[in-house]
């Protein structure tokens, strides 16, 4: 798990270059990376190619996937291809949105209690327990039921403030680990104050480890938000992958058999994800050179 | 230990009054006003109920006092198990309709974590090591914890239920029966029951196996394996110190993915229209019954809450160190 390199101080450059050395040799990081980005590609040029707006009303109701309906149409002859790659593009902002806030917080909690420690991390530490145990999503539920209208910067905002604890917990444990080194030592003794030793010396030696936390906190907020918008609390307006999902059972698709409606959405959220979580893997081995394989 | 469990119940008691706090406080400081909207909103609904609504509300949200006063009431209330009257079922108070529904998501939820905890473990720890085994439990774990609850539910009853029609696809049980002790309607019960179990239980399954086997990798690396095979002890010897102590993370993690959990068991129920939180939770939200979804929510935290403290419970057991005193477990 911990990616904390030990390494000389070698000049910065060579160490790029030794991790872009594995990294495009490393096959679970090229294929995850590969599933997102053209997934991404498909969100940001879809829309582009698409001229139907997403929830538009069409003359083919029901219609199985075709040459003219890339994956068929809906009980309200909506193209479901429309759908999708809009809803692409609003399940990478709340993944974004969600994901970058939450590292965000954790990272100031994380760096400030594990760095300072005494009164300031216990104080913080209670805290970051107490988020922990609350079950997200049922704060979620509330706090968006009583959103008139909701929109995926909010609903990725609100992720985003509940997401943090376990990232914070995480960041703490390691900025404890490297506080007592001699380099943040010198640091301290050449007189840089608080931000700057966490800025120029904590957070750099564990950059790979921070970018890891994003990318799992990117992946949890896009499953929380798919399920928020399932129990019915997604953007009022536009579309999302989680909305598709709602819509077809809504509208009892599964009775019916039009498996096309509900099976694109909740597939791709298991590609984005899933990709995420083994590039997120190897990553983990192109930093960490214990676990390379042999 | 005194101190260990002192700790936790703090944590656990703060966080009761955090979540009731947040609970009484969203509704007040919401942008907008959602006492008019929500009026306004039920005004389509019986007549009566809006009557009993506005009361309601006056009573509760009570403007004539002090925020401090209103606050302290909501806390009498709660303790008087008082948590309004239901809006979509009225005037079924709404502790009642939430004691109704808690058993179904019980049944559900209790089983699928423990037996995917369970049997994900021993699978990951398994498969740790073991090339062949090992190539395809990982992919399959990636692909099952990214899946999100509603979709396998989904998939697994349109391949099963609609196409393959094995089982029942909606409701706790037939519509044709009445609850009542008997073989028929617990067979019933339990064919209803089967695919929602189902899903959970995989969707979950995957985590837990990946976790294990990560741990177990990594305490094969550790100083003691390394000494025990250097001694000849049998791999299956060293295997099963490197479980006992992979475990303990996993029981932590147990209490850390509670949440995750939850979130899927309400989801799942949704999709196969399960009596349960879930489908009560989707209800509310459809008819705008805020104290049913409020109520809901501290129904929810307080189970958290107390499964967290059981699990806590299980480590002293497990974990000497922890009824020791020494570092063990971290609060």
């Amino acid at each position: 798990m911990t990616t904390l390199q030990e390494v000389a101080p070698r000049e910065r450059a060579g160490v790029r270059r030794e991790a872009l050395y594995f990294a495009v040799r490393n096959g679970k990081l090229m294929t995850g990376l590969g599933i997102v980005l053209a997934l991404l590609l498909l969100g940001m040029i879809g829309p582009l190619l698409v001229d139907a707006a997403p929830n538009q009303y069409g003359p083919q109701p029901m219609s199985p996937p075709s040459g003219e309906y890339w994956l068929g149409t809906t009980t309200f002859g909506q193209d479901i291809f429309a759908q999708f790659v809009h809803g692409l593009r609003s399940t990478f902002a709340v993944g974004v949105i969600g994901g970058g806030i939450a590292a965000v917080i954790g990272m100031v909690v994380g760096f400030v209690a594990g760095y300072l420690g005494g009164i300031v991390d216990e104080v913080l530490n209670m805290l970051t327990n107490i988020i922990l145990v609350i079950p997200t999503l049922a704060v979620l539920l509330i706090i968006n039921a009583y959103l008139g209208i909701r929109s995926v910067a909010v609903q990725g905002l609100f992720i985003g403030l509940t997401q943090w604890p376990w990232a914070a917990r995480a960041i703490r444990a390691q900025t404890f680990s490297l506080r007592t080194r001699e380099f943040v030592d010198l640091a301290r003794m050449s007189g840089s104050g608080t931000g700057r030793i966490i800025a120029r010396e904590v957070a750099p030696n564990m950059s790979s480890y921070l970018f890891m936390t994003f990318i799992l906190l990117f992946g949890g907020s896009v499953l929380i938000a798919s399920s928020l918008d399932f129990i019915g609390l997604g953007p009022t307006e536009g579309v999302s992958l989680g909305l598709m999902l709602q819509n077809s059972t809504q509208w009892s698709a599964l009775q019916l058999g039009m498996w096309w409606w509900f099976v694109p959405p909740g597939a791709a959220i298991t590609a984005i994800v899933g990709a995420l979580y083994v590039a997120n893997v190897g990553l983990d081995e192109v930093f960490n050179p214990k676990l390379r394989e042999t | 230990m005194r101190r260990y469990f002192g700790r936790k119940l703090l944590i656990y008691g703060l966080t009761f009054f955090v979540a009731v706090t947040v609970n009484w406080m969203i509704p007040r400081f919401m942008p907008g006003d959602p006492v008019a909207s929500m009026v306004a909103r039920a005004n389509v609904a019986r007549p009566e109920a809006v009557e009993a609504m506005r009361a309601y509300y006056n009573n509760l949200f009570g403007f004539d006092q002090s925020l401090w006063q209103q606050y302290v009431n909501f806390w009498g209330a709660l303790f008087q198990g008082d948590f309004g009257l239901s809006i979509w079922l009225f005037p079924t108070p709404v502790s009642d309709v939430i004691l109704g529904a808690v058993p179904y998501t019980l049944a559900l939820i209790i089983p699928s974590v423990l037996l995917s905890w369970v049997v994900g473990n021993q699978f990951g720890a398994y498969a740790a090591r073991r090339k062949l085994l090992d190539n395809t439990v990982l992919p399959v774990g990636y692909v099952l914890t990214a899946m999100p609850y509603m979709w396998l539910a989904l998939l697994l009853a349109w391949s099963l239920g609609v196409i393959g029609g094995v089982f029942p696809v909606a409701g706790g049980y037939s519509f044709s029966m009445r609850p009542h002790w008997s073989w028929t309607f617990v067979l019933d019960l339990l064919h209803h029951w089967t695919l929602p179990f189902l899903s959970l239980f995989l969707v979950a399954l995957g985590g837990w196996a990946i976790g294990m086997r990560n741990m177990i990798i990594y305490e094969l690396e550790s100083d003691y394996s390394n000494y025990l095979s250097a001694l000849g002890a049998p791999s299956r010897l060293i295997r099963r110190y490197a479980f006992r102590n992979a475990v303990l993370p996993q029981i932590t993690g147990l209490a850390l993915q509670l949440g995750v959990l939850v979130a899927g068991a309400l989801v799942t129920e949704i999709v196969f229209a399960y009596p349960g939180l879930g489908s009560l939770i989707l209800n509310a939200i459809k008819n705008k019954d805020f104290f049913l979804l409020q109520g809901s929510f501290l129904f929810i935290v307080l189970g958290v809450l107390i499964a967290n403290f059981i699990i806590d419970i299980v480590y002293v057991v497990v974990d000497p160190r922890t009824r020791a005193g020494m570092a063990g477990a971290q609060a």
